[in-house]
């Protein structure tokens, strides 16, 4: 396969970091927006390479991490149902609701499987007339458009016992409420490419302008993290904060119009709840009026359904940049892959997953533990904003 | 988008509580990585009663009659039966015949239990027997004995087998990780991923283009060769479920030696790489069933490393790592890029990421 190799050069890599040290002259605080961004960072080692004064703070862009419990608890119920075959993506099996995950489901009798495309739960729906087919419909806007197809198929195609799931999130929304946060230490944004590729680029220079900040698109391969680095403190040191697409073999500016005319058909935004951070004003999407047929927690009755996010792990602090993932006293001791606390240590993608299984040996010994800082995290506080949900919300 | 001067608490940021204990068997228990070994030693040997350290190894060295016999079972349930490179019925003897090749035996006779599933056409049957058949005459070894049950249309997928072999060690051939010191040098017999990745190209719901066959094959005749070198090999395994991370670390943590692992070395075929890359897997943790990892003392490490290459199925047999004081019981890479992360043991199933 192409773009592998190429992109994991390290001449070229080392160029890029001689690039960024000449021109670094002061500490700088970059999320990356991504969890896959993560991943690569963590995987190949990038951050120990950056000077000193560049710090990667890993942003909430783990599809798997922000899934609140609620709806894992909505699913857990939904695939327990003899009549259902539960289809999922992979690494949404293990992640935990309130008392097991979808892979104890299975191990009870539970009809759940792994697909790989959501086109794949909605053939199990025309070869399984007699059974009713959901898909878990969870991620941002890459994931989106693709689970927006299968619902439209099934109305075209008159299939009747297909519905969706849906907890998908968007970006630009969790970018603005890390930056209203009152302890945000984010300078810079490097967005995430693949969000991007969908989406075009139209949505951020506001951001960018009210914020101050720079937001470079890149993607995931080490060359194309370490090019968006250097892009980003260009811009920094120049006191510059434009959007800048460093990933355009991916990311047109437009991004993908098909894809987003099918987002404009199926669903419309709504507020969303971030596992842990409460809801986010217009952060997400659910099935727009005319599917409502579709929606799973519709014709499921799982509507009332609330789970309350016992207070367990720090991971907000974590997602901020206020603390690192192996400065919280749970990490690798009460809190592992093994018997994760939060959704960040489960997903391959979360930080504290990415911290545990690749960067235990360079970590002291948590003599940096940090203690909750004064008030928080709140008991049982699911969200500390609740905004009326608002039928009205202008689509972006 | 909305203007609000609303701020969600980013501070109070809370996460679930895990699910810690499992009244049930899951699929992460035959995952051959930490949860495997968790079911064995809290579930399985205590029922069994007293020491069974063997359980824990693909296959145990016994004394009987004044002979040193290697002894191992394994059992075979891989779908779809038939795939690119082979089938159930190649994977059952050389599972088996690998399993005591890396105790340093060349395996003598095996026994062949066939679970058949109540439909399962005959015309199948017949090719699985003959695929076994044409296998143990390729390894070199005699199916002596077998058994054979029937369970009803539903309660299996089409054919299971388990195999049991025993063979001989040859005087002076002592393979255990304990054995493993500083300083030994890791090497591997060939390409990486490759059988994982060719059985997950044929899965019904995961169909795609990768043009590569499984590596299933007998190691017997390699380690012949490597052990014609010097009987002072350290240690082997078969880096089968897993992959080849789960061998390192069981390595590492039975020798108490940290293990180092230059990334680049180690060989990945493009088309893993690539599948590897497009499903979010990591090709040190996706089974082998052709490949063997060695630990050799450094003064034999180039005389074993050019009698692999001289064998077919060691012809791109590479160093890619050494066994340090650093680190003990853990697996570290040194990345490409010249960063380092470290190689965990694999937990359960290996999961697809979902973007």
């Amino acid at each position: 396969m192409k773009y592998i190799d190429e992109f994991q050069d390290p001449d070229l890599a080392a160029r890029l970091l001689d690039d960024i040290r000449a021109t670094v002259t002061r500490p700088w605080a970059l999320m990356e927006v991504c969890g896959g961004q993560t991943h690569s960072i963590i995987r190949h080692g990038i951050d120990q390479l950056l000077p000193d004064e560049v710090e990667l703070i890993h942003g909430p862009g783990c599809p798997v991490c922000v899934t609140p419990l609620e709806v894992i608890d909505k699913a857990l119920e939904i695939a327990s149902r003899p009549e259902v075959i539960f289809c999922s993506f992979g690494d949404m099996l293990r992640v935990p609701g309130s008392g097991r995950d979808l892979f104890q489901v299975r191990a009870e009798g539970g009809d759940v499987r792994v697909v790989y495309s959501p086109l794949d739960a909605l053939r199990l729906a025309e070869e399984n007339p007699d059974r009713e087919v959901v898909f878990f419909g969870i991620g941002f806007e890459t994931t989106a458009p693709p689970n927006a197809m299968t619902v439209h198929q099934a109305r075209r195609r008159g299939i009747r016992n297909f519905s969706l799931l849906v907890s998908h999130v968007r970006v630009p929304p969790a970018i603005e409420a890390i930056m209203q946060s009152p302890d945000c230490r984010v300078q810079a944004f490097l967005a995430a490419g693949h969000v991007c590729s969908v989406m075009g680029t139209a949505e951020y220079p506001a951001l960018a302008e009210r914020f101050r900040v720079p937001i470079v698109v890149t993607g995931f391969e080490p060359l194309d993290v370490l090019e968006g680095v250097r892009r980003t403190v260009r811009q920094l040191e120049r006191g510059e904060h434009t959007v800048d697409n460093a990933y355009p073999r991916a990311v047109p500016p437009e991004g993908n119009p098909a894809a987003r005319a099918m987002l404009d058909d199926v669903f419309e935004v709504a507020d969303r709840a971030w596992r842990g951070i409460g809801v986010i004003p217009d952060s997400g999407w659910r099935l727009s009026a005319r599917y409502r047929d579709y929606d799973a927690e519709h014709r499921f009755q799982v509507g009332d359904i609330t789970t309350l996010e016992p207070a367990e792990c720090r991971s907000g602090e974590v997602l901020q940049g206020l603390l690192k993932p192996h400065e919280c006293e749970a990490f690798g001791t009460t809190c592992t892959p093994r018997t994760p606390l939060g959704a960040t240590m489960v997903s391959s993608e979360g930080a504290c997953a990415a911290y545990y299984l690749y960067r235990r040996l360079d970590l002291p010994a948590r003599p940096g533990s940090r203690p909750s800082p004064a008030g928080a995290p709140t008991a049982g506080g699911t969200t500390a904003v609740r905004v009326p949900n608002r039928e009205d919300s202008s689509v972006v | 988008m909305s203007d609000t001067t609303a701020r969600p608490d980013l501070l109070s940021w809370t996460c679930p509580a895990p699910v810690r204990d499992r009244p049930r068997v899951v699929m992460g228990h035959g995952g051959g990585g930490a949860m495997s070994a968790e079911l064995i030693e809290q579930v399985v040997l205590p029922g069994l009663g007293g020491p069974v350290q063997a359980a824990l190894t693909d296959s145990a060295v016994v004394e009987l009659g004044g002979a040193r016999l290697a002894f191992s079972t394994d059992s075979f349930v891989v779908r779809p039966l038939f795939f690119p490179g082979g089938s159930i019925g190649d994977l059952a003897v050389n599972g088996t015949v690998n399993d005591l090749a890396m105790s340093g035996a060349r395996a003598a006779f095996l026994s062949c239990g066939l679970i058949l599933e109540e439909g399962v056409e005959l015309d199948t049957v017949s090719r699985v027997a003959e695929a076994l058949g044409a296998a143990a005459r390729a390894a070199g070894v005699r199916v002596v004995t077998g058994d054979t049950k029937v369970v009803e249309a539903g309660h299996g997928d089409g054919v299971y087998i388990n195999t049991s072999g025993i063979g001989l060690v040859p005087a002076g051939v002592d393979l255990r990780p304990e054995r493993v010191t500083p300083g030994d040098v890791v090497v591997v017999s060939g390409a990486i991923g490759v059988h994982g990745v060719a059985i997950m190209s044929e899965r019904e719901n995961l169909r795609f283009e990768v043009g590569i066959e499984s590596d299933c094959a007998a190691l017997g005749g390699l380690v012949d060769a490597m052990l014609s070198v010097t009987s002072d090999l350290r240690v082997l395994r078969d880096p089968t479920r897993g992959g080849l991370a789960a061998s390192l670390n069981e390595i590492a943590a039975a020798s108490g030696c940290g293990v180092v692992v230059q990334e680049r070395a180690v060989p990945v075929p493009p088309p893993v790489a690539g599948a590897c890359a497009m499903l979010g897997l990591d090709p040190m943790y996706v089974a082998n069933e052709g490949k063997l990892v060695a630990f050799v003392p450094r003064e034999h490490a180039d005389a074993v490393l050019a009698a692999m290459k001289a064998h077919p199925l060691g012809s791109e047999a590479a160093i890619i790592g050494e066994a340090v004081t650093d680190h003990p019981g853990m697996v570290v890479a040194r990345t490409g890029l010249g960063g380092t992360r470290v190689v965990d043991m694999p937990m359960g199933e290996q999961l697809p990421r979902i973007c």
